[in-house]
């Protein structure tokens, strides 16, 4: 570090110190821990300010935000995966001395053999660590591969074919509430309306075109070329416009966080805003 | 006969004040009758002098096992009290008493009214439960029939996903196939995929560069279709860069992937001849944390300033903040997901993007390996038979609903039957 960076460093500290003076007074007649509240208010203000420092550019500020955050989370995830999934769940079923060493109430099944299994896999796991069996560490992660991909595959089937393609049954000329009277009473009654029957047909011819046309951009054994190179288009550019129309919602979303994370600055913060 | 002036008048008067008497009297009968009549419609709720409020018994209480499941539910249906199907209700709910093995009968749950049906889900196979329900009104109680008793089973096989099961050996049958043929050498044309194309080039430029390729393999474990998907490319990508003597980081939320990313690593520059190479530390683990991951990738992209960004695998609130640091370094960037929030982002700011099922061809289009190209080639088997039922199904929907053809409708109930979500 140079020296421009100690004394900005120095600043910083000493912004921290005032605001947090400041907003333990002005939480004094409030609560009855106003220091600490106070503290916990302005550290999080300075880390939301580090943190955003980033748009300038990488700094020490951000790099100590992003440190902090990178090692309390890390060590709060180890923390949750050995007392929710060793403590909470494996050893209750495994041996009634641990159940009480951790103060866990005890749950007896004739099944519980079974949970020897994630615990044989697990120690395969951590043969990882020696060079002589390291190979073995292997079988559990083909477990976990394998597993994965016959369970998966009939979950997709079911949720991205099975549902996918039943949903697809749109009538293209008219439904119960908008029945199909022929040709002359369809363009005598032809309204644009959001609920009319020509909309409704609309929507649907969209629904059917989109579908299959989506569906032969990603056939990929068949050269896009022709009429079915025709169709890929129509069917990536049916794709494009439903990106477009998602990003526009999604960054809606990120708008009200950014909306989040200002008012806390402004209001619990600074107090500019009530 | 002549009538006088006074004489009309005063039968006028009589037939008037008559007139006026047979209405009164009719008045006060119809009120009488009104009287009677509602006091008799109540006699049907008040028994006169008590003041109880009596409702009738559910009827046709049936308990019977819950169908495909693993022998941990019974089903409960009955045909509410009479006196809960009218408007102005008298029925208050229904109590509903369970016994085990003959023993004394403890209530299990109070329902409300209009309930028809209830799940036990807390019995056991060993066990046979009876049940019986209680309607009760404001101030009396009515005991249904008692159920024989019945015990949960296990069933083996979910007979109502039939259609699933078939479909899936259609298509499992139809990738074996396809492997086969491809084993036998028979040729199979994949289409050009220019996201991956861009792999050799993209990694080429970093090793000109001389600058290291960053590779995010996604958020999610292994336990992720996405997540496999995205280390087969690492396969790839890993060998091309043994063989161009580059360097790869790998940041990565998950211990697991860590592992297999390592494992997947180390095959690849093994299989290039260079396993000197290779290196534990080219794949590290970070967090868990979703935004702290994103902090650190975006701190290492900044300051290592990689020259190509993988991003492949699943994504979630982090794909933007991810690709536009990438953009913002300089960094060419290949990008790929199947979750179709995320894809946006990445078309944005991304010069490739994988689009959903790519991601999944890309193994088997980078390897060229028959096993894999044939599981692709019967994939798209799977998609033309989406295609023709989706065809068939509109068609038949259409004309149905149109014409009111009932062999249209029964074609379309059917189908919907077989491509149901169950």
């Amino acid at each position: 570090m140079n020296r421009s960076t100690y004394i900005l460093t120095a600043i910083v500290v000493l912004l921290f110190i005032v605001s947090w003076t400041l907003k333990a007074v002005s939480l004094s007649g409030e609560v009855d821990d106003n220091i600490t509240r106070g503290f916990l208010i302005t550290i999080s203000a300075f880390l939301t300010l580090a943190i955003f420092s980033f748009l300038y550019k990488d700094n020490p500020f951000y790099k100590f935000a992003e440190h902090l955050f990178v090692g309390v989370s890390a060590a709060f995830w180890m923390c949750q995966g050995f007392w929710s999934t060793l403590v909470g769940n494996l050893f209750p079923r495994l041996s009634e001395g641990l159940s009480n060493f951790f103060m866990v109430p005890y749950q007896y099944s004739p099944y519980n053999i079974t949970y020897w299994i994630p615990v044989i896999l697990g120690l395969l796991l951590l043969m990882r660590l020696s060079s002589k069996a390291g190979w073995l560490s292997r079988w559990p992660l083909a477990f976990i591969v394998g597993t994965t991909a016959g369970l998966n595959f009939i979950r997709y089937l079911r949720s991205d074919f099975v549902v996918q393609v039943s949903s697809t049954f749109v009538p293209l000329l008219g439904n119960e509430s908008h029945p199909w009277t022929g040709i002359g009473d369809f363009f005598s009654h032809l309204s644009l309306s959001a609920s009319g029957q020509f909309m409704m047909i609309l929507a649907n011819w969209i629904i059917f075109l989109g579908v299959i046309c989506g569906l032969i951009y990603f056939f990929f054994s068949k050269e896009h070329k022709g009429v079915f190179g025709f169709a890929s288009r129509i069917g990536i550019w049916v794709l494009m416009i439903t990106f477009g129309a998602s990003f526009g919602y999604t960054v809606m979303g990120r708008i009200s966080l950014l909306v989040g994370r200002l008012t806390f600055l402004f209001r619990d913060w600074l107090e500019i805003i009530s | 006969m002549r009538v006088g002036k006074s004489t009309f008048l005063h039968l006028c008067l009589a037939f008037s004040l008559s007139l006026i008497l047979i209405l009164i009297l009719l008045t006060l009968v119809s009120a009488q009758e009104v009287d009677s009549l509602r006091s008799s419609t109540d006699s049907a709720y008040t028994i006169p002098d008590s003041g109880l409020v009596l409702v009738a018994p559910v009827t046709s209480l049936i308990a019977e096992d819950y169908k495909y499941d693993d022998g941990e539910q019974l089903k409960l249906s009955w045909v509410p009290s009479i006196d809960d199907q009218l408007v102005d209700s008298k029925v208050l709910g229904y109590r509903l008493f369970r016994s085990i093995d003959g023993g004394t009968p403890e209530i299990l749950a109070k329902l409300p009214p209009g309930t028809n049906s209830f799940l036990d889900r807390t019995v056991q196979r060993e066990r046979k439960y009876q049940y019986y329900l209680e309607t009760f009104s404001e101030n009396f109680v009515v005991q249904s029939i008692v159920t024989a008793a019945i015990s949960p089973e296990r069933e083996w096989l979910n007979l109502d996903r039939g259609w699933l099961f078939i479909i899936a050996l259609f298509i499992s049958i139809a990738i074996i196939f396809f492997v086969e043929k491809a084993k036998r050498g028979h040729k199979l044309y994949v289409r050009k995929i220019a996201g991956l194309e861009a792999i050799d080039e993209a990694v080429g430029r970093a090793t000109e560069m001389g600058r290291p390729v960053l590779f995010i393999p996604g958020i999610n474990d292994m336990d992720d279709v996405q997540t496999l998907a995205a280390l087969t490319i690492l396969g790839r990508v890993s060998r091309t860069i043994a063989d161009y003597d580059s360097q790869i980081f790998m940041p990565v939320s998950r211990s697991l992937v860590m592992t297999a990313a390592r494992e997947t690593i180390k095959t690849s520059y093994m299989a290039a001849g260079r396993p000197d190479a290779y290196s534990d530390d080219m794949v590290n683990y970070v967090t868990d944390e979703q935004f702290g991951y994103v902090a650190a990738v975006d701190g290492l992209m900044v300051r290592e300033r990689p020259a190509t960004v993988f991003l492949l695998g699943a994504f979630f609130a982090e794909s933007l903040i991810l690709a536009e640091t990438g953009n913002s370094v300089g960094a060419i960037q290949i990008a790929g997901t199947a979750r179709p929030a995320q894809l946006p982002f990445f078309i944005a700011a991304c010069d490739f993007t994988l689009i959903g099922e790519e991601l999944f061809a890309a193994s088997a289009y980078l390897s060229g390996e028959p096993r894999q190209l044939g599981s692709l080639k019967g994939q798209d088997v799977g998609k033309g038979l989406a295609m023709s039922v989706i065809i068939l199904g509109v068609l038949a929907v259409t004309i149905a609903t149109a014409w009111d053809v009932e062999i249209m409708h029964n074609v379309h109930n059917w189908l919907l039957g077989v491509f149901s979500s169950n």
